[in-house]
């Protein structure tokens, strides 16, 4: 079952007062695909945290499952949560296997289970258990990182993925493998995304968010998005050198 | 044995009872008092200024003090381990405040959105990550304790200082050394094992 999130006329404000987010309200729809896109400091980050709780609203609702956050216990939430950051924020004192096992021991899985289950996703993600399971996060190259912080992430099958530029620190190869990889495991969970990168915007997601200044200024179809004549989506358009695949 | 020999032993031991002691129950007030700064930002001023203070007391002037106050003052080893304790409380306050505060932000956060309780948060991920940290605070506090403990023969609490005070008033270059060598031996001890345990500590 994936989730849906919704936000109702979310604002942030930050300590000092200044507004980080201006009334924003948007949707995604169980299995959707969403990506959060816009300059930085635009408010993109802020939202996706709104959703697991790292922030909180200063005005209006947040809803996953039709569940105001603000009602619901947020531990729970994050366990079925899936959160993929650039850098993979793994644990460097634990190895790769006690970083991808972390929910399902906060799940109270067997080790059977879990060990299963990491091996089965380790090998998809080209992290064969074997090779890395006993290394230490600072023994792998960044690209091996990102691929254990996936792997952290979806080891429980989240109804709910949230990225933060998952692929935003690799090389236009690898990121591009990552990509497929993580598209191919992505089941039927809910994505949001935040990116930079319009080409990868076009390609993992199905509905896009624009953001400016704190608030969204523009929210549609993929497929709509390179026609859209917005000031800033043509230039955004404009700017990015398009891949094959997707202009 | 000459009873000389068998005289640096008997100190040695109480110097190092006095020392271990001190250390011990300052790890286990200061560790926690460390924890709880780390975490109130607004209080770990005020707490951090008066372990800081603590320290700038001179340390003969602490002894003295504590000498009049009730029940945990006056003339003996229990006067001498409870100023080893204010003294050691600095490093291991701070360091353990500053091991918790370096915690990496991303893998703190990584932590809270796994879906760690704030209690799992501090013993899976935090403090395992300080305990470098807190090692090294442990070994400045007991380098430290083992040369302040010397003077505590000032106010009668025994150990190694008994020779250095019994030196300095006969004028006995000497006894004077059989206090100091020892404990400078204890000292370069102290630190060469901590600082092993610290390193392997920080290894991957």
């Amino acid at each position: 079952m994936a989730s849906e999130v919704e936000m109702r006329n979310v604002s942030v404000a930050a300590p000092a007062g200044a507004t980080i987010l201006r009334d924003v309200s948007w949707r995604a729809a169980p299995q959707e695909s969403v990506a959060l896109i816009g300059r930085s400091g635009a408010g993109k980050t802020t939202t996706l945290r709104l959703i697991n709780g790292l922030v909180n609203p200063t005005r209006g609702q947040v809803l996953v499952d039709g569940a105001d956050l603000a009602q619901t216990d947020l531990i729970t939430l994050r366990r079925r949560t899936g959160y993929i950051i650039q850098g993979s924020g793994l644990f460097p004192h634990r190895t790769v296997y006690e970083n991808v096992a972390t929910v399902p021991r906060l799940l109270g899985w067997n080790e059977d289970k879990t060990r299963a289950a990491a091996t089965e996703l380790m090998e998809k993600l080209a992290i064969p258990f074997d090779r890395f399971a006993h290394r230490k996060p600072r023994s792998l190259s960044g690209g091996e990182q990102q691929r254990a912080g996936i792997a952290r992430a979806l080891i429980a099958n989240p109804p709910l993925l949230l990225c933060d530029e998952p692929f935003g620190a690799l090389d236009p190869i690898v990121r591009r493998e990552l990509q497929q990889a993580f598209v191919a495991l992505r089941a039927d969970a809910t994505i949001v995304f935040v990116t930079h990168d319009l080409n990868e915007a076009l390609r993992v997601a199905q509905k896009i968010v624009l953001f400016d200044g704190g608030t969204i200024v523009a929210e549609c179809a993929t497929g709509d998005f390179l026609r859209c004549d917005l000031p800033l989506a043509r230039e955004l358009v404009a700017s990015a050198t398009l891949a094959a695949d997707v202009a | 044995m000459n009873p000389f020999a068998l005289e640096i032993l008997r100190t040695t031991g109480e110097h190092v009872v006095i020392v271990v002691v001190s250390v011990a129950i300052a790890a286990v007030a200061g560790i926690p008092l460390g924890i709880w700064c780390a975490r109130r930002s607004a209080a770990s001023g005020t707490v951090l200024r008066t372990v800081d203070a603590i320290q700038t007391i001179p340390s003969l002037a602490l002894f003295g003090f504590l000498i009049p106050i009730p029940f945990i003052g006056g003339i003996g080893m229990r006067t001498a381990i409870v100023a080893l304790i204010l003294y050691s409380l600095l490093p291991i306050v701070r360091n353990t405040y500053v091991g918790i505060r370096g915690v990496d932000p991303a893998v703190r956060e990584a932590g809270v959105a796994i879906g760690f309780t704030p209690r799992q948060l501090l013993m899976q991920i935090e403090l395992p990550l300080a305990t470098p940290a807190i090692i090294g605070g442990i070994r400045i506090a007991l380098v430290t304790a083992i040369g302040v403990a010397t003077i505590a023969a000032a106010i009668g609490g025994g150990g190694l200082g008994t020779f250095i005070f019994r030196g300095v008033a006969m004028v006995d270059t000497t006894l004077i050394l059989a206090g100091a060598v020892p404990a400078a031996i204890l000292a370069l001890l102290a630190d060469l094992i901590l600082t092993a345990v610290e390193r392997r500590m920080r290894e991957p």
